[in-house]
């Protein structure tokens, strides 16, 4: 069940590489060609200038000149390849690349499409929107980085190290010892500057969080004159990602120096060495350049490497948000067999439920509930803040699944239906309303996909929503912006009801979702609620007892336990604390 | 040999997809300057850096010099003269790191301190900015100012800066040096620079329409997935998650194919550049080894220097092309700070302002020469103000409070409640008429003592990073530990909070996302009864407590406000019923006013409020 463990999370970028292989390995082999190609140009500029060196010996002027010529042409060919390479490959490799990205994001998306209301409150909204937005522009763009940089880079590497062996063993042989120093060196990058560039990663983050909560906070700062005090929490701040940055870029430009000191000696050496090899003859003086130049490719391939490597490290962070959003299982799934017929009665019974947010918690959020809704009947349920109200409904379409006990509805355990199949049967609208942008008619829809017009106006009807709808301009196809910002609260309110009745639902969860909409509307959205849905079981939070004081039975909750059941008549004769919500709203008008 | 290599950091990370396309400073000349002046202080140390830069660009040349009599030597065999030349390569090269390393570091700390003291100063100005400011901006921009912009601003000191400075350095150096070699070959390999500087220019114009494309198709991607996530359990319940994934397959393809467009023609650039240069080589190898198999005073060694300055020559021009639009992106960066840094402050108090001194525990006003005990009486004259000049929100409202009383504003959203309060504290300027605290007009008085002697529980409630005991504390800093504790019991926070993991000592992360909204409003009333103020500002301040919790705090609220004078706004009628006055305000003016029971037998828009005949919304 854990899923967490780090040997699945090396492993998940595999699948959306291997769709787009083809892309993938195709770009990076046709760079390698191009930075083999370039390697290739310097074998020629050897040739040319051996050439020369060989005219003393009596080689003739023509055969010199045509064998420049041809070098030359050849120099010119292998150029134009080389051009041609780097722009075939660098197209392969985008395709490839923007494919892995789009189907990354894909599957990121879809895995929190899978996820059910517990995963969601582990990640948090804000953190998940930054993981797939952020997070995955940061690995995208460092996969076809790494990719792009990795091969061409390689590629000149060992195409270098090849020539040069070819040109001198012996010379090549010095290599031997540049290049493990080089190699220790990155190993250092890797093994300080990581933690170091984390570090600084928190360090920024620490930095963001002042900002932001300054922002949010402005008002209260100001009306207690804190100016001061903040000023000096985000000096902390700034002076500790300050150190940090410094040490960080310090260790790079330690590194830099240091590698480009071991790559001139070694250049030096070359030719000290070299230059005694040309005079017992047995290296030419073009192959001695040639050399010079493998080696400031060698040079220039590792330091693009450890770039590269510095590149990855930055991505690291993001890389394993993004794992940990894809391995994350959702908490709620459809059982082996489901039960795909759907709910049509729409009875609901908690039998014993005990529920807990955290399995390792020792509180009870619920505790021992039990009560059966039948068909058709409206249960109000009222409580103090925190007294659990919303955990309550939210266990019957499953968005959490009860700890202990079991819930049933039309007389099956709601962990055996298919999730659609259950929540297809019930409708809810949820306290914290979200409309979508679109039209009216396209989130009322949201209800019943294939409701006809007249059906979504029946619900916004139903819903007490029809005359404000009527009164935009544009009615049923007024948009809607991104979060409903441009409609009042109470409309919203209206618009969600009838998004959910539109479903015609036999199950119907109103929480506290008529908060902002006047009593007199209230009234008559209760009216059509008796008129239309007559067979429906209506769950309904309310703060306000003029709400539920109609309702067939209702349930007092304190502290998550139930206190008390019955009707508004029973329950002011029984129930102290249902008398006692009563009186704190009806004090005064009795005065 | 490889000397310029090495400090070339070659292309940056990300590239400009990654930061949001192409950003140009409006106006980059005026922000050059001003960024300049932040470098001022350093001086010294930006002419040491500028010498170094210069060493080490002078090494690189002189090391390209020197392989022209290092291979003449190996060619004559002259292995002892050879000798002395290595040597003193090795001297140069060594010259040449050393330099290297002590510009790098000096510059980082140069451009870190700066960025620091940027960030400092930035944030120190935004503390002054008026409440108007944070209306108009979202929280995301404001953060990006101090994080995207800020990095873009030290990295470009750090690199782009160095790299321009030293490139066109070398560049000259270059040039020169290849003129000096010979002047045919270097004619022959400037053929290609108005052919570099073409391509790079018609591609640089493509991409820059391609990538306003793809942002806009990003926009669109992270704006579809921003909102479905934020509305995620709304899908959930409706079961609409097929077709939020069919939406956004199709969202998402499309970026894929404009981002595709984009990225191509950006990453064809830099093969295309890097290998046109190449041609150089050719060239230089063709011709070089003709020269000198005809002119005998071109000798090999030439041939090595010149092949090595003219792979150094190319180079030096795509680091320019490339750090400019780095440049150019820190200077749009430095422009959205320096924007801020111009926003009109707070107004600054006059000189004769009354000041707020506590003694004794006591508060007192001292206005010109003389001390009065802070009372509390606040009085509105005619006061009408609008938050946008074209939108009136309080017309000519006038009111006043004696000391210790309590006033109720009642009023649909929007009628302007919260407006009356948030001009007593002067988050905002009123445009027209007067208010005074005890007898003193409020502009008169230090705006930080102004606001010291009030203390406002908002709605919308912010907690801070940090303990349970430290966001009471903000009330008062100089507060005890059992002051915090009593003010928690008169807010009655005091149970729930020793229920807490770790009592006062919990830490509250995330503006307290694990407690409740009710236990939030609670820990903020517990904030500003510590803070111990004249006048107490309750805006909706019980709005998520139920009512039976309500009516269990309200001998703790009653004792808070007992001796202060107290505005009250709510929409629960039963939390205003005992106030010793109700104002009741629809569209800026004060349409009813009394006591509950003169409203009631008014039988007015309260009454019917009361009886439910009408409710707020």
């Amino acid at each position: 069940m854990n899923t967490s463990s780090p040997s699945r999370l090396s492993g998940s970028y595999w699948p959306h590489m291997k769709a787009n292989l083809f892309w993938l390995v195709l770009g990076p082999l046709v760079i390698a060609a191009g930075g083999v190609l370039e390697i290739w140009q310097t074998n020629f500029m050897a040739n040319i200038v051996n050439t020369i060196e060989g005219s003393s010996q009596g080689v003739s002027y023509d055969e010199v000149m045509s064998e420049i010529w041809q070098n030359g042409g050849a120099m010119c060919l292998i150029t134009l390849g080389a051009i041609l390479a780097g722009i075939v490959g660098v197209l392969l490799l985008t395709v490839g690349s923007m494919r892995f990205g789009a189907s990354l994001r894909l599957s990121l998306f879809r895995a929190v499409q899978t996820f059910s209301f517990a995963n969601i409150d582990k990640f948090s909204t804000a953190s998940l929107v930054t993981r797939l937005t952020n997070d995955v522009t940061n690995v995208q763009n460092t996969f076809v980085q790494t990719l792009r940089m990795g091969t061409f880079t390689s590629a000149m590497l060992i195409g270098a190290l090849i020539n040069a062996l070819v040109i001198s063993p012996t010379l090549a042989a010095l290599t031997l010892f540049s290049v493990p120093v080089i190699g220790i060196i990155i190993a250092v990058i890797v093994k300080k500057g990581f933690p170091l560039f984390e570090k600084m990663q928190k360090a920024i983050d620490g930095l963001n969080a002042r900002v932001q909560e300054t922002t949010q906070n402005i008002r209260v700062i100001k009306s207690f004159v804190r100016e001061e005090h903040e000023k000096k929490r985000f000096a902390t701040a700034a002076e500790h990602l300050c150190e940090i940055a410094i040490k960080a870029s310090g260790l790079m430009v330690t590194v830099m120096p240091c590698m480009q000191l071991v790559m001139n000696l070694t250049t030096v050496a070359a030719l000290w060495i070299g230059g005694g090899l040309v005079q017992t003859g047995e290296l030419e003086i073009g192959n001695l350049m040639a050399y010079n130049t493998y080696i400031m490719h060698i040079l220039m391939s590792m330091m693009m490497m450890s770039m590269t490597i510095i590149m990855y490290s930055r991505a690291r962070a993001s890389s394993r948000r993004l794992k940990e959003v894809l391995c994350e299982e959702s908490t709620i799934r459809d059982p082996a067999q489901p039960v795909t017929e759907p709910v049509t009665r729409g009875t609901v019974e908690f039998k014993n439920v005990s529920f807990r947010y955290n399995e390792s918690s020792p509180d009870k959020v619920l505790d021992n509930i039990s009560f059966k809704a039948n068909a058709g009947e409206v249960i109000a349920v009222v409580g103090a803040t925190g007294s659990a109200k919303t955990t309550l409904v939210s266990l019957i379409p499953r968005l959490y699944d009860v700890s202990e006990g079991e819930i049933l509805v039309d007389g099956v355990d709601v962990r055996r239906y298919a999730l659609k199949t259950l929540r297809d049967g019930i409708g809810m609208v949820p306290q914290k309303n979200v409309l979508f942008s679109g039209t009216i008619r396209d989130n009322i829809r949201w209800g019943d996909p294939d409701a006809t017009d007249d059906e979504v106006a029946q619900a916004a009807r139903d819903a007490q929503a029809e005359d404000f709808i009527l009164s935009f301009p544009d009615g049923y196809d007024t948009r809607i912006d991104r979060g409903g910002v441009n409609v009042s609260g109470g409309q919203k309110q209206r618009l969600c009801i009838a998004r959910a009745m539109v479903k015609k639902p036999p199950i119907l969860i109103l929480d506290d979702s008529t908060s902002a909409v006047d009593s007199d509307t209230e009234s008559r959205i209760r009216e059509s609620f008796r008129a239309h849905l007559a067979g429906t079981t209506v769950f309904l939070i309310a703060q306000r007892v003029s709400s539920v004081r109609n309702a067939d039975r209702i349930l007092v909750l304190e502290s998550g336990r139930l206190v008390g059941e019955g009707t508004h008549d029973e329950l002011m004769e029984t129930n102290d604390i249902y008398r006692e919500i009563v009186h704190s709203q009806q004090k005064g008008v009795s005065d | 040999m490889a000397g310029p290599m090495m400090r070339g950091r070659g292309p940056g990370p990300g590239g400009p997809g990654a930061r949001g396309g192409f950003q140009k400073p409006k106006n980059t000349k005026r922000t050059l300057l001003r960024l300049l002046t932040y470098l001022k202080t350093v001086l010294p140390l930006l002419c040491m850096v500028l010498v170094f830069i210069l060493l080490t660009t002078g090494t690189q040349i002189a090391a390209g010099w020197m392989l022209s009599p290092v291979f003449d030597c190996i060619g004559r065999g002259a292995m002892s003269e050879l000798l002395l030349w290595i040597l003193a390569l090795v001297g140069i090269y060594l010259v040449g790191v050393c330099c290297t390393f002590v510009q790098a570091r000096v510059m980082i700390r140069i451009s870190q301190t700066m960025v620091l003291r940027m960030r400092r100063e930035l944030y120190d100005h935004l503390m002054t900015l008026p409440v108007r400011f944070f209306d108009r901006r979202s929280h995301g921009d404001i953060m990006s100012r101090f994080s995207n912009d800020m990095d873009a601003v030290s990295e470009s000191l750090n690199n782009a800066s160095v790299q321009i400075i030293s490139s066109v350095i070398s560049l000259i150096g270059v040039v020169i040096s290849m003129l000096l070699l010979s002047w045919e070959l270097t004619l022959l390999t400037m053929v290609l620079v108005p052919v570099m500087l073409l391509v790079s220019s018609v591609m640089m114009k493509h991409s820059r329409k391609y990538f306003g494309e793809q942002q806009k198709a990003l926009g669109e991607l992270n704006g579809f997935i921003e909102e479905t996530i934020e509305g995620q359990r709304v899908v959930k319940i409706f079961c609409h998650e097929e077709q939020a994934m069919e939406d956004f397959e199709r969202i998402n393809d499309n970026f894929r194919k404009k981002a595709t467009l984009a990225q191509s023609i950006g990453g064809a650039m830099m093969p295309l550049m890097q290998h046109i240069n190449n041609f150089s080589y050719v060239i230089v190898s063709v011709v070089g080894g003709i020269l000198a198999f005809t002119n005998p005073a071109f000798t090999f060694g030439n041939i090595a220097s010149f092949l090595n300055f003219s792979k150094q020559f190319g180079q030096p021009i795509t680091h320019i092309a490339h750090q400019m639009t780095a440049l150019q992106s820190a200077l749009a960066g430095a422009e959205r700070v320096f924007n801020i840094l111009d926003e009109a402050s707070e107004p600054a108090d006059n000189e004769q302002a009354a000041r707020l001194v506590r003694d004794n525990g006591t508060y007192y006003w001292e206005y010109r020469g003389e001390t009065r005990p802070v009372l509390g009486d606040v009085r509105l004259y005619d006061v009408t103000f609008g938050y946008v000049p074209e939108k009136t929100v309080l017309k000519n409202v006038s009111l006043y409070a004696k000391p210790g009383q309590k006033i109720a504003f009642v009023g649909s959203t929007g009628a302007g409640k919260t407006t009356i309060t948030n001009l007593l504290t002067r988050f905002y300027e009123i445009d027209e008429g007067r208010i005074t605290i005890d007898g003193i007009d409020i502009k008169d008085i230090a705006l930080k003592d102004l606001r010291l002697a009030q203390a406002m529980v908002l709605q919308d409630t912010h907690l801070f990073a940090g303990t349970v005991m430290e966001n009471i504390r903000y009330g008062r800093l100089e507060a005890t530990d059992d002051e915090c504790i009593d003010a928690a019991k008169l807010a009655s926070a005091h149970s729930f909070i020793m229920r807490l993991p770790h009592g006062y000592d919990t830490m509250l992360e995330d503006d307290g996302g694990n407690l409740s909204q009710g236990q939030r409003q609670l820990l903020n009333i517990a904030r500003a009864a510590v803070a111990d103020p004249a006048i107490l500002i309750l805006d909706e301040a019980t709005s998520s407590v139920d009512t039976r919790t309500e009516l269990h705090i309200e001998h703790g609220m009653d004792r808070l406000m007992n001796g202060r004078t107290t505005f009250v706004i709510a929409h629960r009628l039963s939390t205003v019923r005992n106030s010793n006055a109700i104002m009741v305000i629809e569209q800026g003016e004060i349409l009813e006013r009394g006591d509950h029971d003169d409203l009631l037998s008014q039988k007015g828009r309260y009454y019917k409020l009361y009886t439910g005949q009408f409710e707020l919304d």
